[in-house]
């Protein structure tokens, strides 16, 4: 499997790299990873005319933290997030994540930045920034803008990017120390995107919920934000009743495709399980 | 499509070649540079076949442009026995604990083996587990590739390999 001819670009900024792309037009993609690209490339479902590989650019890779924001470069790898301390202490829900992610050789190239900026609603780390009211750092011919991570995804790989926009970095509100978190995703084996998967980031106070926020990956077109759900749970001790009433309303919002991993029904029921064993890890972890 | 020229170090070699962008990496090295115990499996990034550690990480060589290696260093299979020769302590306990039957996924499965125990020098039998995850074989069942790669962690720290009871 061959892709189809392309010219190759390796600018060294991100300025070049957006002047490459407006001015190559249409036909011109970049490339970060290349794990959901490539693979497209060699099934001719994508066939770019030029990639422009960020590889080359200084500066957008890399965990650091400003403030009360950790912030993620684009390139920064999922191999990155696992191997970085900050990332295990302030964020350590990113690093359960990126542990389902693909396999370990996908996760050396794979990059956080293709992840969310790619709108494969398969993809993990989407509904994960959500959970976490993440934003994003896009940056244009027309300057920068940050994009709320819940305004981002409009549909199965449609976002907010503009023409000749690059996602440079992800930046994220330091959860509270104590907080409990989880990510529960059901998958037929490692490298499989899930079935459903849940992320929650909770905090308790005196044991009952005092905020909560769940999101959903691979349930619908884009991730989703299951807000009800997480009204359900807020001020209760997460007795039976309420989980199966936030799993309940968490179905509600879910539309998954029937495919390979099962039917409509199955997919939403076992989409309400992850919630609840997610809601349940979350709230056991919180200090 | 005009050709790029590209340099790189494989195997501790120095090497060169005019490749189109979209030459795959595992294309450079099966058919330019003619190391073909690297392996195509299933070129779609699942097998782990055509695994090869550039820079320090574990590539599907299949999902990687040849130009995009420029400048790195490479070491595939044909990099990995002692300098004079000898069986390095991976190679060594495939052989000792039959980590192979076919023998097809055995370059990939040493490759990711290699750079595992570099950067965790004693796992234990489910972060090895874990480890190869990316690269499936299709005759051993993996018990016996767990096996070889405890073998090599062992002989590599010095100390007595035990074979679990099964």
């Amino acid at each position: 499997m061959i892709p189809g001819p392309f010219s190759y670009h390796r600018p060294s900024s991100v300025a070049d790299a957006v002047k490459l792309l407006v001015s190559l037009g249409d036909e011109a993609r970049p490339l970060a990873g290349g794990h959901s690209l490539i693979p497209m490339m060699k099934l001719r479902l994508a066939t770019p005319e030029h990639l422009v590989d960020l590889h080359g650019i200084a500066g957008i890779k890399g965990v650091r933290r400003d403030g009360s924001t950790i912030v993620i470069g684009a390139m920064t790898t999922q191999h990155d997030l696992l191997a970085s301390e900050m990332i295990s202490k302030s964020l350590p829900i990113l690093h359960e994540t990126a542990l389902v992610i693909a396999d370990p050789q996908v996760r050396y190239r794979g990059t956080v930045g293709g992840n969310v900026a790619n709108g494969d609603p398969g993809n993990d780390m989407p509904a994960l920034m959500m959970t976490l009211g993440a934003s994003y750092t896009l940056q244009g011919p027309g300057g920068t803008r940050s994009v709320v991570a819940r305004d981002f995804y409009q549909g199965a790989y449609f976002t907010s990017l503009e023409p000749g926009e690059i996602l440079t970095a992800i930046v994220i509100p330091a959860p509270a120390s104590g907080h409990g978190y989880a990510y529960e995703k059901l998958k037929r084996k490692v490298g499989d995107y899930a079935t459903a998967a849940a992320a929650v980031v909770l905090t308790m106070s005196g044991g009952k919920v005092a905020t909560c926020a769940i999101g959903l990956t691979n349930l619908s077109e884009t991730p989703l934000l299951a807000e009800e759900a997480a009204k359900i749970v807020i001020g209760t001790g997460l007795d039976e009743a309420t989980l199966k009433k936030a799993a309940a309303a968490a179905e509600e919002i879910m539309s998954p495709a029937a495919d390979g991993r099962g039917p409509i029904e199955y997919r939403k029921s076992v989409g309400g399980i992850m919630v609840m064993r997610a809601l349940k890890r979350a709230a056991a972890r919180a200090g | 499509m005009a050709k790029t020229h590209i340099t790189m170090k494989v195997n501790g070699a120095e090497v060169e070649g005019l490749v189109e962008p979209r030459t795959l990496l595992v294309h450079f090295i099966r058919e330019n540079l003619q190391l073909t115990g690297t392996h195509i499996g299933c070129e779609t990034t699942h097998c782990g076949a055509c695994t090869i550690d550039i820079d320090g990480m574990s590539v599907k060589s299949c999902t990687m442009f040849a130009v995009q290696a420029q400048g790195c260093e490479i070491m595939t299979i044909e990099g990995v026995a002692n300098a004079d020769g000898t069986l390095s302590a991976l190679q060594e306990g495939f052989r000792m604990m039959h980590g192979l039957q076919c023998g097809f996924c055995t370059p990939g499965m040493i490759l990711r083996a290699q750079r595992l125990l570099q950067e965790n020098a004693s796992p234990s039998e489910e972060e090895i587990r874990m480890g190869i995850s990316g690269n499936i074989c299709r005759c051993t069942g993996y018990q016996n590739i767990v096996k070889a790669i405890q073998y090599a962690a062992a002989k590599i720290n010095g100390t007595e390999f035990k074979e679990a009871a099964e």
